[in-house]
């Protein structure tokens, strides 16, 4: 699904991305653990092609194609969705309006979908005005839900979100990503299972969401180079228990 | 540069005062199609179901005058005078002839005007419309209009202003007085739709009564030679408000010199003004004032602009307090698009252009209460065209 291969990425000629490769197939959920500052969220606005975002060196492909330098939107277009950490508030557009724009010409139920994540209180409030850590975080998975993306990226989905809620928030990632245990009347496993083609890479910082949401593999990212490539949980472990540091050194 | 204090001269003696007479029409749906359509522009329905009352002055002919509901009362304004002999006791209360050489043109050289009453306690089913419309090259239309809803009655105003098509020159003076009598409502969204070097000097009075409500559209979204406007508002009874809502767009040429004045003069009256304005290369100056008076009052200034491609943009908030205990506000800010809001739709699936487009109509998508959908979906299309203009 993405291929990135020997990324290098500067932003206003300071490089904040050294050499990045990395492969999520289809249907993959991967983890992006890192320090702060390290260069996660940069590769996510990297991969989505947000303008401040300079690749000097290597390549990202999507379904195939060559994006490295496609526009945004073309991106979207192809399938690429992102929850943002601090979207912009846009003055005079509702929710409404912005979950239809993600839509683009699919039918959906605007309601019903705002009901999924308990948004529906907030849709004709301007997209983002005075929103809650939490409030933004499901705004922005209801507008994915809408998008339907065939590649998630989620930055730090569980910061400013409070206990209680992340088991909900948790559960609407996994339904968007076809990992819900969930499964409507009559269908069977192996039904559900064959509908995961949705890939994911999750940034995280503290880890926490992976509690909540299965993950395929996860990789460690530290002064702009990935450095590790394991199972997710393990990784955790590892971080949770001597910190990034210790983590990092293992592949030194 | 642009200059924030450039003179627009206007000379009175260069228009003409008379025009031809156009034809009492009986029936609005007898209108010809091209006035028909410049009316449609400017909110003016010519099927009048959805109407409580019309009336449509073209240069100073009234073409049609007439109410469907009883105690909506809608006269021109010289049948007025001629009918209410109390009128007179309305008519150039708080505003002088002698204000400016414009109030001067109106008094000495009248070319009409209307006189708009809703009868105690009567509420307008639906929005009553006015359109001022000059068809003549060089025409200076000079009209007094009288708006007075008593006591308990409310009333909603469509008050549309537009030109001929062929239209160049020309120059338009409205001395408009209102009165908003105790617990009576008045709504009155304005639109307007003139020529490139159209001259436009409205001058407006209102008095609002106890627990009185003045809500004030303005909407301009088309080009104009200049217009200067600073309408007065005096919130003489307690708990009385008064909202103001505008909305601007100024291409290259369009000088716009618009405010309002409310001053707070009884307990606990509460003002409004939150203005919207986009230059593509026009100069606006948005200019709000507050005075409180008296204690227990609250007033609050809005005015945001956006600058695209050029133009100038001058906001002047000004707050004034009298009395301790008084709370007055304003905002004021003057910019260009943020990236990140075009790049977050973007994100989102929009191309650039439908993305400044998505952002630019929610800008001026200013909460403007009770417009009817046929007009919403007006000015959204009218916004669209802005847009197009700019790109």
């Amino acid at each position: 699904m993405l291929h990135i291969e020997d990324l290098k990425v500067e932003i206003e000629g300071k490089e904040v991305l050294q050499n990045v490769n990395l492969h999520i197939p289809e249907g993959e959920t991967h983890i992006l653990f890192g320090p702060n500052g390290s260069g996660k969220t940069s590769l996510m606005l990297t991969i989505m092609g947000y303008s401040g975002y300079k690749v000097t060196r290597g390549r990202i492909t999507f379904k195939g194609v060559d994006i490295t330098y496609l526009p945004i939107y073309e991106r979207a277009r192809m399938g690429i969705g992102v929850s943002f950490q601090r979207p912009p508030t846009i003055n005079g557009l509702s929710t409404r309006q912005m979950v239809e724009i993600c839509a683009r010409d699919r039918k959906i139920d605007v309601d019903k979908m705002a009901d999924q994540v308990n948004m529906r209180g907030f849709l004709e409030r301007d997209v983002n005005n005075n929103l809650s850590g939490g409030e933004i975080k499901r705004s922005e998975l209801l507008q994915l839900n809408a998008q339907q993306p065939d590649l998630v990226l989620l930055d730090e989905p569980e910061s400013g979100v409070d206990l209680e809620n992340i088991a909900i928030l948790g559960e609407n990632i996994n339904s968007l990503l076809n990992r819900g245990i969930k499964r409507s009347k009559g269908e069977m496993h192996k039904g559900l299972m064959q509908k995961r083609k949705k890939s994911s890479l999750v940034i995280t910082h503290t880890g926490h969401i992976l509690d909540y949401i299965t993950a395929d593999r996860g990789q460690v990212l530290n002064n702009g180079v990935l450095q590790c490539s394991q199972n997710a949980r393990e990784i955790l472990k590892w971080i949770r228990e001597y910190g990034y540091k210790e983590c990092i050194q293992c592949t030194e | 540069m642009y200059r924030i204090d450039k003179e627009i001269d206007i000379k009175t003696e260069d228009y003409s005062f008379s025009a031809d007479e156009h034809d009492y029409i009986n029936d609005l749906s007898e209108i010809n199609e091209a006035d028909s359509k410049e009316f449609e522009n400017v909110g003016i329905e010519t099927d009048d179901q959805n109407r409580s009352a019309t009336f449509i002055l073209k240069d100073m002919s009234v073409v049609h005058c007439k109410s469907k509901q009883a105690g909506i009362d809608v006269l021109t304004i010289t049948e007025a005078m001629d009918k209410y002999e109390w009128l007179k006791d309305y008519m150039w209360k708080d505003i002088s002839p002698d204000k400016d050489e414009f109030t001067t043109l109106a008094k000495e050289k009248p070319s009409g005007g209307f006189f708009i009453r809703s009868e105690k306690d009567v509420k307008s089913q639906q929005p009553v419309q006015t359109c001022l419309h000059i068809s003549k090259e060089g025409f200076s239309q000079n009209v007094h209009n009288v708006v007075i809803a008593e006591e308990g009655s409310e009333l909603h105003i469509i008050a549309g202003c537009s030109t001929s098509a062929h239209m160049k020159n020309g120059l338009h003076v409205g001395v408009s007085e209102f009165y908003v009598k105790k617990g009576a409502t008045l709504k009155y969204t304005m639109i307007h739709d003139w020529g490139e070097q159209v001259n436009v000097r409205p001058r407006t009075v209102t008095h609002v009564e106890e627990g009185g409500v003045f809500i004030s559209n303005y909407i301009s979204l088309k080009p104009v030679g200049s217009l200067q406007t600073n309408p007065v508002t005096y919130l003489d009874g307690k708990d009385s408000v008064a909202i103001f809502n505008s909305v601007l767009v100024a291409g290259p040429g369009t000088d716009m010199d618009t405010g309002s004045v409310v001053f707070l003069r009884a307990e606990n009256t509460r003002a409004e003004i939150v203005s919207r304005a986009i230059t593509t290369g026009g100069r606006i100056i948005a200019r709000g004032s507050i005075i409180g008076e008296v204690p227990g009052v609250k007033g609050h200034l809005e005015c945001k602009g956006l600058i695209l491609n050029n133009g100038l943009l001058h906001a002047i908030p000004e707050l004034e307090a009298h009395a301790p205990n008084v709370e007055m506000s304003h905002e004021a800010a003057v910019g260009k698009i943020d990236q990140r809001e075009i790049e977050y739709l973007m994100a989102r699936g929009l191309n650039e252009d439908e993305a400044i487009s998505t952002i630019v109509r929610g800008f001026l998508n200013v909460d403007i209460e009770g417009l009817p959908a046929s007009l919403v979906k007006k000015l959204d299309k009218a916004i669209t065209d802005t847009q197009d203009d700019m790109m």
